[in-house]
Parts: C-alpha cells; sequence; structure tokens
C-alpha cells in the first residue's frame, strides 16, 4: 500500500532516537562497567571485571540492593491493595461519578513528583503536622521520630506517588470485562463474592499484574522519596548510584550497579510479558 | 407430545394448560427507563413445559421483559410470580431462572466444560454429582469432546451449545433464551431451531424465548406474545395468530397480509366496492385477508364468494408458490399467492371467501 521509499522516512525518526537516546547510552553504561579510574582521577580504558567483584564483595551493595527491593516490593503490596479497590469501584459501582473520580486520581499525576514528596515532609515531621495532631490529642506524649527519616515515609510516600501507576492499568482490565459475563455469573447463581472471586478477579489478573510491575519497577529505581525522606536507614540503590556518578566520581563502579539493576528490571518485565501473555483470554 | 393437527384442538390445548398450571405469572408489568416507557401494563401467564415466544421489532421492549423475569433489571410497577412465589423480589441469583443470552457470554477463562460446571460448583454441589451432570449436560447437546476447550476457540454454532449446557446444567425451572440464534447464519439457524425445540420437548423445561424473527417463532413455539411498543398485541398459538390475527400489526407482521379498509353498515362489509354480509357492529372496520385466501374464480364457486376482476402488476417465484401483486378494479393492491406458477398473469377473475377476511383492530 505504502511505498518502501515511505515507509523508511516515517519509521527512520524514531528508530534514530531510540538509537541516539537509548541505544548509545546504554551501550555507553554497558562499557564503562568494565573500566576504572586510576589514582589521578582518569578513566582507565582496559577491560576488567573489577567492579562486578566490589559489586559481588562487598555487603553494603548487596544490602542496600535488597533493601531497594523489599521497599519496591511493600510499595507494590500497598498500591495494589489501594489502586484495585478503587478500580473496582470506579468500574463497576461509580455510575454517575465515574469521570470525576477518574479525574480526582489522575490529577496528582499532573503535581510534580518534588512538591508530593516535600508535603509528606511537613506531614511527617518532629514539627510536622500529624505530630502535632497526635499531641494535640494526647495518642503521643513527645514527637514520634520514627515517622520521617525512615524506610516507612519512604514507603509512605512512593505508595502515594505510584498508586495511580497500579490503579490505571488495573481499571483498565476492569472495565475491559463484559458486563454480560457478570449477568450471567449472577443469573448461574453466583452471589457478589462469588462472581468477583471465579470472574472478575481472574479476568484482571493482566492489569493486577502490570500494575504491580509499573509500581515495582519505577519504585525500586527511585531515589527522591529516600533522598528527601529516607534517612540513612532508608537509603536505596539509587542514592549509592547517584552518588558514584557525582562527588566519589567512581562512574565504572555506578555503571556496573546500574547495568545490575537493568538487568533485573529486564527480568522482571520479560517475566510480567510472559504471565500477561498466558492470562490473557480473549 | 404430538401436535395436532387442528388449529383449534391446539389452541384448545394451549389455553387450558395456561389455565390449570401457569409456571409463570406476569402481573401488569410496566417499566420506564427515565422518561421512557419500555413496557405499559404487561400481563402474561406461562405455562408449565410451555415453548413461548416474545416476538417483537427491536424496541419492542421484549429483551427488557426478559430481563425482568431474569432479574437484571426491576420492572416500575407490576409483579412477576413463579410457581406462587413472588419472583421479582428475588435477586437474580436466587432465582430458579437461567439465561442463554444474546453473545453466549461463556467465561473466556474457562473451559467448556468448567462453564458448564460454574452453577453447580457455586451451588456447592458434590464434585462427583457435578461431573455426572455436566458430562450429560454435554452429552445433550453433543459437545462431549470439546469438554476441554476454551471457548475462543470454538465456532459460534458450538458456543451456543455449551450456552444452552450451561444453563440447562442447573435444572432451570425456566429458561430464558435472548435471540440467542440471531447470531448464526441462516442454515445453521435452521437447524438449531430444530435442535432447540427437541431438546425443550426431551428436557420438559419451560422456555421463554425472544426473536424478532417471525418465521423462528412460527416454527418453534407453542405460543407466541406479540410485543409491539411496549404493548402486547396477541397472545396466541402460532396458527391461531396467523389464520386470525387480533390487530393490524400482527396480521401484517406474522406472514403477508392484505388489509382491507372499509366500514360496516346494516350487516354488510364494504371496502371499496366489494360487500359481503358480516355479523359485526356498525362502524368502521379493518379487514385481514391472507394472500393464499384469493384464488382465480372458477365456474362452479362457493356460493357467497367475494368477486373481482384484478390485472397482473408484478410476481414473484417463492419456490413452492408464487406471489402476485395485483391492481384490483375497485383501484386496491392486493397480494396473491398461488401455487400454479404462471398460470396468473394479465387480466383475471379472483373470489375470496368472506368468512378468510378477518375483522383485526386498527391502529390507535
Amino acid at each position: 500500500m505504502f511505498s518502501r521509499a515511505y515507509k523508511l522516512a516515517i519509521s527512520l525518526p524514531p528508530l534514530a532516537w531510540v538509537a541516539i537516546f537509548l541505544l548509545v547510552p546504554y551501550g555507553l553504561m554497558f562499557a564503562y562497567s568494565f573500566w576504572s579510574v586510576s589514582s589521578a582521577q582518569n578513566i582507565v580504558h582496559s577491560l576488567s571485571f573489577a567492579n562486578y567483584a566490589e559489586l559481588l564483595s562487598h555487603r553494603v551493595y548487596r544490602q542496600t540492593l535488597l533493601r531497594s527491593a523489599w521497599i519496591a516490593a511493600r510499595v507494590t503490596v500497598l498500591s495494589l491493595l489501594l489502586g484495585y479497590p478503587l478500580a473496582y469501584l470506579l468500574s463497576f459501582h461509580a455510575v454517575r461519578k465515574k469521570n470525576v473520580l477518574y479525574q480526582l486520581v489522575i490529577i496528582p499525576l499532573w503535581v510534580s513528583y518534588l512538591v508530593r514528596a516535600y508535603a509528606w515532609k511537613t506531614i511527617l515531621g518532629t514539627d510536622g503536622v500529624l505530630n502535632t495532631v497526635l499531641q494535640f490529642a494526647h495518642v503521643a506524649s513527645h514527637p514520634l521520630g520514627f515517622l520521617l527519616y525512615s524506610p516507612f515515609a519512604v514507603v509512605l510516600t512512593l505508595t502515594h506517588i505510584y498508586t495511580p501507576f497500579a490503579f490505571l492499568p488495573i481499571y483498565a482490565s476492569l472495565e475491559h470485562i463484559s458486563r454480560s459475563l457478570i449477568e450471567a455469573s449472577n443469573d448461574l447463581g453466583a452471589s457478589r463474592v462469588q462472581t468477583f472471586r471465579r470472574v472478575i478477579l481472574p479476568l484482571s489478573l493482566p492489569g493486577v499484574l502490570a500494575g504491580a510491575t509499573f509500581a515495582f519497577v519505577l519504585s525500586f529505581g527511585d531515589f527522591l522519596a529516600p533522598l528527601l525522606l529516607g534517612g540513612p536507614s532508608g537509603i536505596m540503590i539509587s542514592n549509592i548510584v547517584v552518588n558514584l556518578f557525582g562527588a566519589s566520581y567512581r562512574w565504572p563502579l555506578g555503571a556496573a550497579i546500574s547495568f545490575c539493576m537493568l538487568s533485573l528490571v529486564l527480568l522482571l518485565l520479560w517475566i510480567s510479558g510472559r504471565l500477561e501473555k498466558r492470562w490473557a483470554y480473549s | 407430545m404430538n401436535r395436532p393437527l387442528s388449529a383449534e384442538g391446539f389452541e384448545a390445548q394451549a389455553s387450558s394448560r395456561a389455565q390449570n398450571s401457569a409456571l409463570l405469572n406476569i402481573r401488569s408489568v410496566a417499566k420506564t427507563f427515565g422518561k421512557h416507557a419500555v413496557l405499559h401494563n404487561i400481563s402474561l401467564d406461562v405455562a408449565e413445559g410451555e415453548f413461548l415466544t416474545i416476538l417483537g421489532e427491536s424496541g419492542s421492549g421484549k429483551t427488557t421483559l426478559l430481563r425482568i423475569i431474569a432479574g437484571f433489571e426491576h420492572a416500575t410497577s407490576g409483579e412477576v410470580w413463579m410457581g406462587g412465589e413472588r419472583l421479582d423480589l428475588l435477586p437474580p441469583y436466587k432465582r430458579r431462572v437461567n439465561t442463554v443470552f444474546q453473545n453466549y457470554a461463556l467465561f473466556p477463562h474457562l473451559s467448556v466444560e468448567e462453564n458448564v460446571a460454574y452453577g453447580p460448583r457455586v451451588a456447592k454441589t458434590p464434585a462427583g454429582e457435578i461431573r455426572t451432570r455436566v458430562d450429560e449436560a454435554l452429552a445433550k447437546v453433543r459437545m462431549q469432546q470439546y469438554a476441554k476447550y476454551l471457548p475462543s476457540t470454538i465456532s459460534g454454532g458450538q458456543q451456543q451449545r455449551v450456552a444452552l449446557a450451561r444453563a440447562l446444567v442447573n435444572r432451570p425451572r425456566l429458561l430464558l433464551l435472548d435471540e440467542p440464534l440471531s447470531a448464526l447464519d441462516a442454515n445453521l439457524r435452521r437447524q438449531m431451531q430444530i435442535e432447540l425445540k427437541t431438546l425443550q420437548r426431551e428436557v420438559g423445561i419451560t422456555f421463554i424465548f425472544v426473536t424478532h424473527d417471525q418465521e423462528e417463532a412460527m416454527v418453534m413455539s407453542d405460543r407466541i406474545a406479540l410485543l409491539h411498543a411496549g404493548e402486547l398485541e396477541q397472545v396466541a398459538a402460532p396458527a391461531e395468530i396467523y389464520s386470525r390475527p387480533a390487530t393490524a400489526y400482527a396480521a401484517q407482521f406474522i406472514g403477508h397480509t392484505n388489509l382491507l379498509e372499509g366500514e360496516v353498515q346494516a350487516g354488510v362489509a364494504r371496502c371499496q366496492d366489494l360487500s359481503w354480509q358480516v355479523k359485526l357492529p356498525d362502524g368502521p372496520v379493518s379487514f385481514s385477508l391472507r394472500p393464499e385466501c384469493i384464488r382465480l374464480a372458477h365456474a362452479v364457486s362457493a356460493q357467497n364468494a367475494v368477486y373481482f376482476r384484478a390485472r397482473v402488476v408484478d410476481y414473484a417465484f417463492h419456490g413452492a408458490s408464487e406471489l402476485v401483486r395485483v391492481e384490483a378494479s375497485h383501484g386496491h393492491t392486493m397480494t396473491v399467492r398461488t401455487s400454479s406458477h404462471g398460470k396468473l398473469r394479465g387480466e383475471a377473475e379472483l373470489e375470496f371467501d368472506p368468512a378468510d377476511a378477518v375483522p383485526v383492530r386498527r391502529p390507535k
């Protein structure tokens, strides 16, 4: 239908874009991960596995990597627990208010990430809104310290930020379920709970999976929330990477860590893609 | 069940069943969506074991009526009773009513046998019993060999059968079918019509079948409830509704007909320059005259036949018969059905028996 020249002309710009801004930087990063820094602070372009060896031998990297995954896992579970009921309510029970509620979920995405993170800082701080209220109500006699600068604060903030990302694919998959299937289930004697368990939940699993993948991958690589609200105990792997690329000037090690993170994320995406394919029926 | 030969006998049987053991009573049901009235004051009794068809054009309210019986819609007013129990107050999952949906609505994530087992499973039937009942139901629709297939991998006609098995396995007292054959092509549809009818006789479950196809309704039903703009035009056996249509709409919707408009004066009906004796009160009147009731006038004819001269305008081949459009001398255009092909051409003398001109209610 279209000539070859036309096809080439329209596919060249996006291909070039992907090559220049994605493939080349990742290739560079991969190359850096095998290089090293000399004592004179120069990058030495010779192949070595020293960075990967350091990564494996030092506990702090492994620990931080595990902590990041653990924080991301908690954020994922919490976003699903918040996002699923919300998506269900919107899809099945909000008839007229559907659009308004949908917008209310989306609007926070338009607010800058920094503003939202700082908002939590003012809520959770020792002189923050929450502590003031708790003391005023005599629930606590002195400000609660663990609220801010802790993994708790990071999980809370990341959950707030990434719940819409979990919500959207779940909502889309629920909207996709034909309402005649719900009627058929009721017609065959299934109560609302049975219908949910046997029809709605299994058919929305691809959406849940996509939402979980979004929440995990995005929070796993996050560095602003731990930077602003994490404190020493809430450091995540990206903070280390930022530091290695910045003040420490150890780009090769930073690149090696980045490459490990990238591999992990790609593996996750591949698994979720496989599962999604298996769970998609129609 | 033997189909009686005469329309009268059949009609008597159907109506006596309806009176003696009505399974379902629809009492003055009305439904409005916002300001739009979809059903007006529908009352209808359905007998145990009956095959009743709700026939109507799209927008006549037939699907809404079915959904009220199934429990997916609430009637604005009126009541539905089944077997001496108020049905319309129960949620759908507590009604012993099952539905075969227009698009089948098979669960895409469950295999054919899991689909069929759905009802017994949610009813917490013992596993062994589920097995035998599912096998039985699949055998009844000849789908055993597809038990492990997913719905998306079988054809429309097969999905149709699975939907039927999935409903019947619950042994409902009443089965509702919402235009289940409309998505199938003509040949398969005819085959399924016969299969469905046979199946209904076998299982003895009351069927309420919704369709817009009058031929389908005629072939399958014990009785037809003809719905038009949210009102019941006529409820009768197919033969009766065909030979004795109650309204002009019924006469025109079911089969072909000639509508003659005229007036009765002192026991004589006059339509243009045709006239014959009737036992009707004076006033305007409409008659339905089926095309096959008009014939070529013979030298020796029934004594009181009504004669007219006509000129053939057009004709169309219909297999066993031929539909001929004629313009009568009195100005009417009429349709004549004849089995002798090619005989009725040019100018002809036609006649009909006044008893075949059925007075029908005119549109309001």
